[in-house]
């Protein structure tokens, strides 16, 4: 067994053998938590599907009754923040520091306007007594299959919105950080930060089809 | 300061992610039977896949990082495949 | 010993709970377990007990669902799942792969923190009062009818999970992306390969367990009956995701224990393990197929016939590398030259216990059989013999082999085989009459039974105790080893692992210098002591 010396590890933590090395395992790293993000709002879409299945007519009925509008402004808001991050990631210098910052701060702001969309969504809701557990009323042959429509509604939408209220934090994080001399090592921060606030925008993607859109075509 | 500008790419996958929600939702109100939802999940897939490949930089990412990306979603497939197949399947 | 090593660094409490030393996070998480372990260990005692009579003179039933709930909730979460991966691996890995830590050390700490918040969460519902759902947590019984702490049981699971996911994160980006110069994937040992297919499992399996909780306690706290048939919910729902984690979490509570045994019988056999990549590739096998299974559980709750044909047959499969493994180790025996230390006795008896446990695993896949076995002791029987014949086995045997290197000290090898030699013997004596008590149709979680099934029932509560007592004997060495024992050289079992290149206890930074690796592993047969250890 030969041995050669240990590389200086001054500028990064003494595991890694080069900065580049130590970005690419943070990387990695950020894509396996993607994973299991992907796995737990699975088991939503795995109950959505089963429920559909089982009362098709319910959740169409269902879908009708969200706010159609609130949904597409929100899904431009995140599709835009999530190109405000892209842009501060790929322009990420010393030089650039500022205006990188400006970018994340907008993002973290187009996230807190998605939340408050949110917030009114929900008290539309609430008004029209389709909250389960709460004040749910809905009668009529469909009312089961509203009734879980909107079960998972409030349950998909709430996690994905607490998903995107730890990305705001993470975002004016980093901006805050990141405005005096910034380093490789807030530039691999920054991107991990960027992957999850993409993976939130996705997410809210494939909500967006699978709650808003149902129904629209018939009345 | 001409680094600050964004590079094309990442504008042109802005602009085509709104124009592809302005599509779907367009597109959910044409009565199209079984297949509105159907056109719904292929047009979502695709706006996800300009932000994985874009935005969340997987284009200019080789081997390794596209098995991770890609665990995740094989993995949903069994969830959701496998796991529908009790309700499918019930008499 | 006169350098400082990962134990002598510093002193200070600050030093071990802010560690981010994998060694000293390995420690804090062995002592954590130790506690858990014995905790579980008494509620098992107290069904015992309880057990030891046909009447229900001991505890009431109420009482007892809450004692074997307790018993597998933390058996299972707080003891099995994190033990071997958590111990052995947060302190093997980085040694066996050439590297000064793990990819991810300050991850590594919240994860031990973390897991304490879920244990004491976890501790908080059972001493308030408990919980009597059973581990699995059933719905509607969980959601609308019982009485006890679910809640704040299920977010104790809940929190824990998060551990168990930056555990098996940290493991798989550690295994990529630090091995040594010249580690190749074929040249690992493996232990790690066994612990990398394990830490998929725990990556993409928890996050389900996560949202079934979630949704379970959902229902309950608000009374929105997601799964509650009166509004067209179905309780098979919550079953299906419980299960999607949980049958992979059993792989969870084995592999690791595999990874150990191909370890063990190839230094007590002197020999290179028989068909590496065979092995290599099974332990994927496990993991991946692992997946397929779960609606074995659920034969008779009412899923459809097709699913649970599709089901039973992939459970034949998932037998089939298991059993690759077995055959391997067993040749790896062959022509072995075998020495029966310790840590080879728990191996063997790992390889018997576990082929039980498997086997009768095979009469439960089948659909006909398990109508007549499902909650019954048979099923009880089995999975014992698998998590404690078989994983807990395995935990003690590697405990052994990795004690001089952990500690620095040698244990009493006298002493040690006989508490192998005794929990051998105290486990078959508890268990194997439960399979007799399942076959004849005992159910399982009740307090009381026909009187006809008591002599088995005396056998096994008999058995518990000589397990007990055999439980408690590594106490005593290995305390008295930790602070009188013979020093231990730097490779008392002469194994040619990375891991034996470097002193017992490691220096902080594990290595002197980087290793680099030239040659497979397990090459008993060559004289690699004799190369020098370059400064």
């Amino acid at each position: 067994m030969r041995s050669r010396k240990m590389p200086d590890g001054s500028a990064f933590a003494p595991q890694y053998a080069s900065i580049p090395h130590r970005d690419h395992t943070a990387e990695l790293g950020m894509w396996v938590f993607i994973a299991t993000e992907v796995l737990l709002f699975g088991g939503l879409i795995l109950a959505y599907f089963i429920y559909r299945h089982a009362f098709p007519h319910g959740f169409v009925e269902g879908s009708r009754h969200t706010e159609i509008v609130i949904g597409t402004v929100n899904t431009a808001v995140l599709l835009t923040s999530s190109f405000l991050v892209a842009w501060a990631v790929e322009i990420f210098s010393p030089a650039t520091s500022r205006i990188a910052t400006w970018l994340l701060m907008g993002a973290a702001c187009l996230g807190l306007v998605f939340l408050v969309l949110k917030g009114i969504e929900y008290s539309k809701e609430y008004d029209a007594h389709l909250v389960p557990g709460i004040d749910f009323q809905s009668a009529g042959p469909l009312a089961d299959g509203v009734q879980l429509f909107f079960i998972l509604y409030f349950i998909a939408t709430a996690i994905h919105a607490l998903h995107v209220l730890i990305g705001i934090c993470l975002l004016t994080t980093l901006a805050t950080i990141c405005r005096k001399a910034p380093t490789t090592r807030h530039h691999t921060a920054l991107r991990s930060a960027a992957l999850y606030w993409h993976f939130v925008d996705m997410v809210w993607i494939f909500l967006f089809a699978l709650i808003y859109l149902p129904g629209r075509s018939s009345s | 300061m001409s680094e600050w500008r964004p590079p094309l790419a990442l504008i042109g996958a802005w602009l085509g992610l709104l124009a592809l929600l302005a599509l779907t939702v367009t597109l959910a109100y044409v009565p199209l039977g079984a297949s509105n939802a159907v056109v719904a999940l292929a047009i979502g897939t695709i706006k996800a896949g300009l932000v994985a490949a874009i935005f969340m930089e997987l284009r200019h990412r080789s081997g390794l990082t596209l098995v991770f990306a890609g665990a995740g979603l094989f993995w949903l497939g069994i969830l959701l495949w496998l796991g529908s197949m009790d309700f499918l399947t019930r008499t | 010993m006169s350098e400082t090593n990962y134990l002598t660094t510093d002193y200070t409490l600050r030093s071990w709970f802010l560690t981010t030393d994998h060694k000293r996070i390995a420690i804090l998480y062995f002592a954590s377990l130790i506690f858990f372990f014995f905790i579980g260990g008494a509620a098992a005692t107290a069904i015992r007990i309880e057990l030891a009579t046909p009447q229900g003179d001991f505890v009431s039933s109420d009482i007892y669902n809450r004692l074997f709930t307790m018993h597998g909730i933390i058996m299972v979460w707080f003891f099995l799942i994190p033990s071997i991966p958590n111990t052995l691996g947060n302190f093997i890995v980085p040694l066996m792969i050439g590297a000064r830590d793990l990819a991810f050390p300050r991850l590594n700490l919240m994860s031990w923190y973390i897991f304490m918040l879920g244990g004491c969460t976890t501790l908080f519902a059972i001493f308030a009062g408990g919980i009597d759902t059973g581990w699995t947590f059933y719905t509607p019984f969980s959601t609308l009818y019982s009485n006890s702490y679910v809640i704040v049981a299920a977010a104790g699971v809940f929190i824990a999970g998060f551990s168990s996911i930056l555990t098996g994160l940290n493991f798989i980006v550690t295994i990529h992306r630090l091995r040594a110069p010249g580690l190749t994937w074929y040249r690992l040992p493996l232990f790690l390969w066994s612990l990398y297919a394990t830490s998929v499992i725990l990556v993409l399996a928890t996050p389900v367990l996560a949202i079934t909780l979630l949704l379970m306690a959902t229902e309950r706290f608000f009374g929105v009956g997601i799964f509650d048939p009166r509004i067209g919910g179905d309780p098979l729902l919550f079953q299906h995701l419980f299960w999607f984690y949980s049958h992979p979490a059993v792989y969870i509570m084995i592999l690791p224990g595999m990874g150990v045994i191909n370890e063990l019988v190839s230094c007590f056999s002197r020999k290179q393990v028989f068909g590496y990549k065979f092995v290599a590739w099974c332990s994927l096998a496990i993991a991946a197929v692992g997946f397929l299974v779960w609606g074995h559980h659920m034969f008779v709750s009412g899923q459809s016939l097709v699913a649970s044909l599709v089901f039973s047959f992939m459970s034949f499969i998932v037998a089939v590398p298991s059993a690759i493994k077995v055959f391997n180790w067993t040749a790896t025996l062959h022509k072995g030259s075998i020495h029966f230390d310790a840590p080879m006795l728990y191996a063997l008896g790992f390889i018997g216990l576990f082929t039980v446990g498997g086997l009768t695993g095979l009469f439960l896949a089948c659909l006909a059989y398990d109508v007549h076995a499902t909650d019954t002791y048979f099923v009880v029987a089995h999975f014992h013999y698998i998590m404690v014949g078989g994983m807990v086995t395995a935990y003690f045997g590697g405990l052994h082999y990795w004690w001089p290197k952990i500690t620095g000290r040698l244990y009493s090898e006298y002493w040690a085989r006989a508490a192998a030699i005794l929990i051998f013997f105290g486990f078959n004596l508890t268990f194997f009459p439960q399979f007799v008590l399942g076959a004849e149709g005992m159910p399982r979680r009740y307090h009381v039974y026909p009187p006809e099934f008591q002599v088995w029932n005396v056998l096994s509560s008999g058995g518990a105790v000589i397990l007990a007592i055999a439980y408690l004997m590594p106490v005593f060495y290995f305390g008295y080893s930790a602070f009188f024992g013979r020093r231990a050289p730097a490779n008392p079992w002469d194994a040619p692992g990375l891991e034996w290149q470097t002193s017992s206890p490691p220096p902080e930074h594990n290595f002197t210098s980087q290793p680099v690796v030239t040659r497979d592993p397990y090459q008993y047969d060559e004289d690699f002591h004799a190369e020098p250890q370059n400064a």
